[in-house]
């Protein structure tokens, strides 16, 4: 018999019962919560007079609607509906007896930041969070994905799932990521080659040497985006690089259970005979800082490129979601991507906001200025503690003189829920993972790119290859 | 949960790949903390011509006449036809709600985006798959008489068309089974309640830092 997958040890592991067709009660060791996803399944709770089957393995905090400018922060949100929401969360986890970090608890931020960094994400668990991007934790060899409100009630009422198996997908990437090139620029590479449905039906383990020498970080980026390649769950083997990352975080074994727990974590890779359903191998040599030009992840480019011409596409449906896409963004065809010019620059979200990302900026931006034509240039870190060891780095000032704008923790323009928007025509280079229409703002147009390459547009005040910077 | 046996009526073209969860309700109305409600936004930005919020009232907005969805029998449909990857984004399952409170019962495309294709059943709103050239064949339908009606049929997975045409599709047993007598799947899941109980205790065992 062949050998399993990573993803298969993970998925059998958590079986509680198997129906006849497939579909598996599957026990959930972890679920996160955050303010917009959560008040129906409460509700729902409520109305059906249910209670919630653990309370100790839930963890709630709240970040997609608090503001980020730190007075406002101190003030408390002005927006009536977004308080409501946040309000609810409170409300919620306090009648039922769950953790939460309240909006100015320093360990409060972004779900999928702080899961990791409370130690609270730990290898081979299941995972789940109402958010697409928990895809974000696979990083750890934990099965880790986003589910809707219903399910987000099924789990507080039973801590199980109902779950098919998924397919098999890999993708190595192997070799040495050249100078001034991302996690980033990897997982838009392999988007931009599979297509934002190419992982539809998969978790996709992130394999290879370039893969193996990436930080937790950076690893945490690249699961993070599996989502906009259209699959719920993306996985990177544990290896000596996890376990670091994970030894001595508040919610980390302990003790005697983490010797047990560290010596079961080792086998959670795939078996060197397990068989795929899908394998891809890409160089990393051949991967270059990447810039999304359209209103979809898989519309990308590398920096030195032009803005596609629909004309040139044989397939009449994205010929024209090309059209459509090109108008939106207020972009010709065959116009060199380095000839954009930006009028806002985000650094944030749960993509890019961790420590490293902030660190990649401030080596881009020393001792120089935000360009003229620049707006607005923002960085908002993923937690209350990623702000403060940056700030005890020095880097809040490093930004601040360059022309930055430092903000609080949360979601911030990643989705625009809160004051952090684009107006509308506006063109930003964000570091988060959506460009599609309307996302950072009705009428906003967003170019997906590293950290690196948008603290250098920053500076250049359009896009410019991070690697002559 | 509503029952979903048969259902017909128009069918609307939405002739786009790709359609995203943000596109379907924008987030300024994901600070809703109920399930109803949401489908006066649905599509909003491509609804009507001038931004909206929660707090502004729909009906002093202006409608965008080019549409689909604002022009009839489309604003009367119940059942929903796209390209490739529908429901793609976000997990959001306002989405869902929004379709649902708009009116639809069904959605068919080429193919759906994982999280919200669990999403619609969780809801009785049924997506349906077929291949690509049938649904391109009932666009072209859609355009050669406007206001073309379809029946979808769970109990025997086929959809018929107003000429007849009969296309089977797939859908897993149980979530037929679900759909088909209206269960809610948690009170389902807490009939195993002994099940969990004895693989916590297993786990317990096996890897105690998962209860610690
Ligand atoms: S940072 Fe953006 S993508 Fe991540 S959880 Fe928040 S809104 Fe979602």
């Amino acid at each position: 018999m062949a050998g399993k997958t990573l993803y298969d040890k993970l998925f059998d592991s958590h079986v509680v019962r198997m129906e006849k067709d497939g579909t598996a009660l599957l026990y959930i060791d972890r679920h996160l919560v955050h303010e917009v996803t959560s008040p129906q399944a409460f509700e729902g709770l409520r109305l059906a007079n249910r209670k919630p089957w653990r309370t100790d393995t839930t963890l709630a905090v709240p970040d997609h609607n608090v503001p980020t400018v730190p007075s406002e922060r101190a003030a408390g949100i002005t927006d009536a509906v977004a308080k409501i929401q946040v309000e609810t969360l409170e409300k919620n986890t306090k009648e039922f007896g769950i953790t939460q970090f309240a909006m100015n608890d320093i360990r409060q931020g972004i779900v999928h930041v702080i899961g990791p960094e409370q130690g609270a994400t730990l290898p081979g668990m299941t995972l789940v969070c109402g958010d697409s991007h928990t895809a974000t934790h696979g990083a750890f060899g934990s099965m880790a994905f986003g589910i809707g409100t219903s399910e987000v009630e099924h789990v507080l009422a039973t801590q199980c799932l109902l779950q098919k198996k998924m397919s098999n997908m890999r993708i190595n990437v192997e070799g040495e990521l050249g100078a001034g090139v991302t996690a980033k620029d990897i997982v838009l590479a392999v988007i931009g080659e599979i297509g934002t449905a190419g992982g539809n039906g998969y978790a996709i383990e992130f394999a290879g040497s370039a893969i193996r020498n990436l930080s937790m970080e950076g690893r945490m980026t690249i699961c993070n985006m599996a989502i906009e390649a259209g699959a719920r769950v993306g996985l990177v083997a544990v290896d000596q690089t996890t376990i670091d990352y994970v030894e001595g975080r508040p919610y980390s074994p302990k003790g005697d259970n983490w010797d047990n727990a560290v010596a079961a974590w080792f086998d959670l890779h795939s078996d060197d005979d397990a068989i795929f359903d899908n394998e891809l191998t890409l160089k990393a040599e051949s991967i270059s800082p990447q810039v999304t030009w359209g209103t979809s992840p898989e519309m990308v480019v590398s920096i030195g490129e032009k803005v596609p011409d629909p004309a040139n596409e044989t397939d009449a449906v994205k010929s024209d979601g090309m059209q459509k896409a090109l108008k939106y963004m207020g972009l010709e065809a065959g116009t060199p991507i380095d000839t954009i010019s930006i009028d806002k620059v985000f650094i944030g979200s749960c993509t890019n906001s961790r420590l490293e990302d902030l660190q990649e900026v401030a080596d881009i931006i020393k001792g120089r200025k935000v360009a003229a034509n620049v707006k607005l240039a923002m960085i908002v870190p993923g937690s209350g503690l990623i702000k403060q060891q940056a700030e005890k780095a020095g880097l809040d000032k490093l930004f601040t003189d360059a022309g930055f704008e430092w903000r609080e923790p949360g979601c911030s323009m990643c989705l625009a829920m809160n004051a952090d928007k684009l107006e509308p025509g506006e063109r930003c280079a964000s570091t988060s993972n959506r460009n599609f229409e309307g996302r950072q703002g009705q009428g906003g147009r967003t170019h997906l790119v590293s950290p690196a390459m948008a603290a250098a547009a920053a500076i250049a005040g359009h896009f410019v290859d991070v690697r002559d910077f | 949960m509503k029952k979903f046996r048969i259902v017909t009526g128009v069918v609307a073209p939405m002739d786009r790949p790709n359609v995203d969860t943000d596109a379907i309700i924008p987030k300024q109305y994901l600070k809703s903390i109920k399930r109803s409600g949401f489908g006066p936004n649905a599509f909003d930005d491509w609804r009507y011509l001038d931004p909206g919020a929660p707090d502004i009232e729909n009906s002093s907005r202006r409608i965008n006449p080019d549409f689909v969805l604002n022009q009839s029998p489309y604003d009367q449909a119940n059942i929903l036809i796209a390209r490739e990857n529908f429901g793609c984004g976000s997990s959001r399952e306002h989405a869902v709600w929004a379709l649902d409170d708009f009116g639809f019962r069904a959605i068919i495309a080429p193919g759906f985006a994982d999280i919200f294709f669990n999403n619609s059943f969780k809801n009785g709103l049924l997506p349906i798959v077929l291949d690509a050239e049938v649904v391109n064949e009932i666009f072209e339908k859609i355009a050669a008489k406007s206001g073309y009606e379809i029946t979808v049929d769970l109990t025997n997975q086929k959809v018929v068309t107003e000429d007849g045409d009969e296309y089977p599709f797939e859908v897993d047993a149980f979530r037929k089974h679900c759909l088909l007598n209206g269960l809610d799947d948690i009170s389902l899941t807490l009939q195993h309640a002994d099940e969990i109980r004895a693989y916590e205790e297993k786990t317990k065992q096996s890897a105690p830092w998962l209860f610690s």
